[in-house]
């Protein structure tokens, strides 16, 4: 074996171990929700059920953690995008005296553990609520919402920084021209151009949401959501009914990601249709011109 | 200082840096430093208002005033509800006290349990951290400059794809694997290298591995990207030149790729002292994380004074580690968030 193949395969090994550590973990636990055994195991494999999944579609506090976290996922996107762009636009515009300051203010949050998070909400609507008499706002879910954005919110304004440096601003200025006002400016040219980063956020946004236990912990009170259900159910023990939630979610994330590629794949083919319209038709133009 | 004093100075320390730098704005523009349109001018009021006000919400109470209230919260004595505002609600050390000796008042013995914890805390984070970044940056660079885009592409999507799943689920799944009656355990009975049943758990195994696991793609990422922008002809030159592979490595690579180096370790020293979800699920019962202490001392003790302290210590902690990551390699916050 010469020097070179023997470098190939060390390092093909190392890849095939390396995604062995990614995938191992998930692949077993996702076998052991088909097992009938009462404890999630694989070795031995005592028989095949779908049972595990029925007792978790039974699993009422289950259920509700499901619907609160989405609840609680779309209104952090509701939030957390707008708020990332505006954070974005502001950073272009800040006087140069600030940025840095003001950069280090809103991503901080990404660089704060999220149990602090969550306990700095709590704490503070609790106080701000006490001090205004009224316990409205002091509800898990609205905190959950509040904490979870502020490093979402973070992520949002880090994918439309990125993005809204490749704008071009003559654009804008043809616009003005044109004799656009500033606010058809953002309706017409600003917001069609951030689009791609808008639609990345949400669904980073969303996902970040559903997936978020740290700061969710502390800030939903005694309120519950999926992830918190969850921690507590595999604090009592171990069942495959766990197992089960685990191929549910990566089921739906496949079929999500799989639906993703072919409605991007349809945008792509109707922007190549489109642009290959316009470009026959102004051939014409030009050919009667 | 009275406590209420406390709050009025938290809630105008803000607006206060905010009239600062609108000041030094206003000045520079009189003085001709800036010129163009101003803010509305530029944005229209409708939309001017809308980044003001979505700025400011977020910045002052989603992010600055909680943190500040939690900090001056740790500097507060744990009183019942009716004592709050009243003599004996004065500024105090006895929340960071508690921390060091295990009681309020008396400094004789050292709060092993906590401390212990803490320092096993930062430790393993920074062994994780290390670890991570063993695993990681040999893929990061394979992805970067051998593979080809198509081949890149596919990785890419293997890479994300376990992150889909939840943090408590990933580290349930090591537990279905690490545990007494878990499938390694079998495995090794079966094969007759072992007698009787490890406890991977009890022997923080299952833990390090859970939390090595969970936090990967945040250290792979920050690397891959920054390698991905180095010119592949600066390292063919070097090996041209006669320089073996670890010196390519030790003098082109990883100097460039340097603030991806520091912002995939901060995220992920950060991540892992931050954790609670492995530590809850893999944890043995000796091995206290400080996290779960956080979190007893809110919901288990409802001390939230010391709860407070207990997280503004952890803070610090980060903060440290986020400053040292940038003396250490000579970069500013900017380089390595990007």
């Amino acid at each position: 074996m010469t020097a070179a193949s023997a470098k190939r395969a060390a390092l093909g090994l190392y890849i095939g171990l390396f995604f062995l550590y990614l995938f191992g973990p998930l692949l077993v636990m996702g076998i052991s929700a088909f097992n009938t055994s009462s404890y999630p195991t694989v070795i031995p494999f005592e028989g095949f059920t779908w049972n595990w999944f029925l007792a978790l579609a039974n699993d009422k506090d289950m259920i509700y953690g499901l619907q609160n976290s989405l609840i609680i996922g779309v209104c952090v996107v509701a939030l957390a995008v707008p708020v990332g762009l505006a954070g974005a636009i502001m950073m272009q515009q800040i006087t140069p005296r600030a940025r840095g300051f003001y950069y280090l203010v809103v991503v901080s949050p990404v660089l704060t553990p999220g149990v602090i998070i969550g306990i700095s909400t709590v704490i503070f609507w609790r106080d701000l609520t006490t001090t205004l008499g009224s316990r409205l706002l002091y509800n898990g879910d609205f905190l959950t919402v509040l904490g979870q954005s502020s490093f979402i919110s973070a992520y949002c304004m880090l994918i439309c920084i990125a993005r809204l440096q490749r704008f071009d601003r003559a654009l804008e200025e043809a616009g003005l021209d044109l004799g656009a006002s500033r606010t058809q400016i953002f309706w017409h040219i600003l917001l069609p151009f951030m689009r791609p980063a808008l639609l990345s956020s949400a669904v980073l946004a969303f996902l970040s949401s559903f997936e978020n236990y740290n700061t969710t912990t502390f800030a939903i009170l005694a309120d519950k959501t999926l992830t918190t259900v969850l921690a507590g159910r595999v604090r009592q023990g171990s069942t495959p009914a766990i197992s089960a939630l685990a191929v549910v979610i990566i089921a739906v994330t496949i079929c999500g990601a799989l639906l993703y590629e072919v409605l991007k794949r349809r945008d792509d083919a109707r922007k190549a249709r489109i642009a290959r319209l316009a470009s026959k038709a102004e051939a014409q133009d030009l050919a009667i011109a | 200082m009275r406590s209420s004093d406390g709050h009025i100075f938290v809630l105008l320390l803000p607006l206060l840096v905010i009239a600062g730098f609108a000041l030094i704005a206003l000045v520079d523009r009189r003085q001709g430093r800036v010129t163009g349109p101003g803010f509305f001018a530029r944005n229209g009021v409708g939309i001017g208002l809308y980044l003001l006000l979505a700025v400011s919400f977020w910045a002052l109470l989603v992010i600055v005033l909680p943190q500040l209230f939690m900090v001056e919260m740790a500097f507060r004595p744990k009183l019942p509800p009716a004592a709050t505002g009243g003599p004996r609600d004065v500024y105090t050390l006895e929340n960071f006290r508690y921390f060091l000796y295990g009681s309020t008042t008396s400094t004789a013995a050292w709060n092993v349990t906590h401390l212990t914890a803490f320092w096993k805390t930062i430790v393993a984070s920074i062994l994780v951290t290390a670890g991570n970044f063993l695993l990681c940056y040999p893929l990061a660079f394979y992805m970067a400059q051998m593979a080809k885009a198509a081949r890149v592409r596919l990785l890419l999507l293997l890479l994300i794809a376990p992150y889909w799943v939840n943090e408590v689920l990933r580290a349930f799944a090591f537990r279905v694997i690490l545990g007494t009656s878990g499938v390694l355990n079998k495995l090794l009975l079966g094969a007759g290298l072992i007698d009787a049943p490890v406890d991977f758990l009890g022997l923080d195994v299952g833990l390090y591995a859970g939390l090595s696991y969970a936090y990967l793609l945040l250290m792979i990422f920050p690397l891959y990207n920054a390698i991905e922008s180095l010119d592949g002809r600066l390292i063919e030159a070097a090996r041209d030149l006669g320089a073996p592979w670890w010196r390519i490595h030790k003098d082109i690579v990883i100097p460039f790729a340097k603030p991806g180096i520091a912002s995939g370790c901060t995220l992920v020293f950060m991540l892992t002292s931050g954790a609670l979800a492995a530590p809850l699920v893999l944890g043995g019962p000796r091995s206290l994380w400080f996290t779960p202490i956080v979190y007893d001392r809110f919901y288990q003790a409802f001390n939230w004074p010391q709860g407070s302290a207990y997280a503004f210590i952890l803070l610090l902690t980060c903060v440290a580690f986020v400053l040292a990551v940038l003396r250490l390699g000579k970069l500013s916050l900017g380089e390595i968030t990007r």
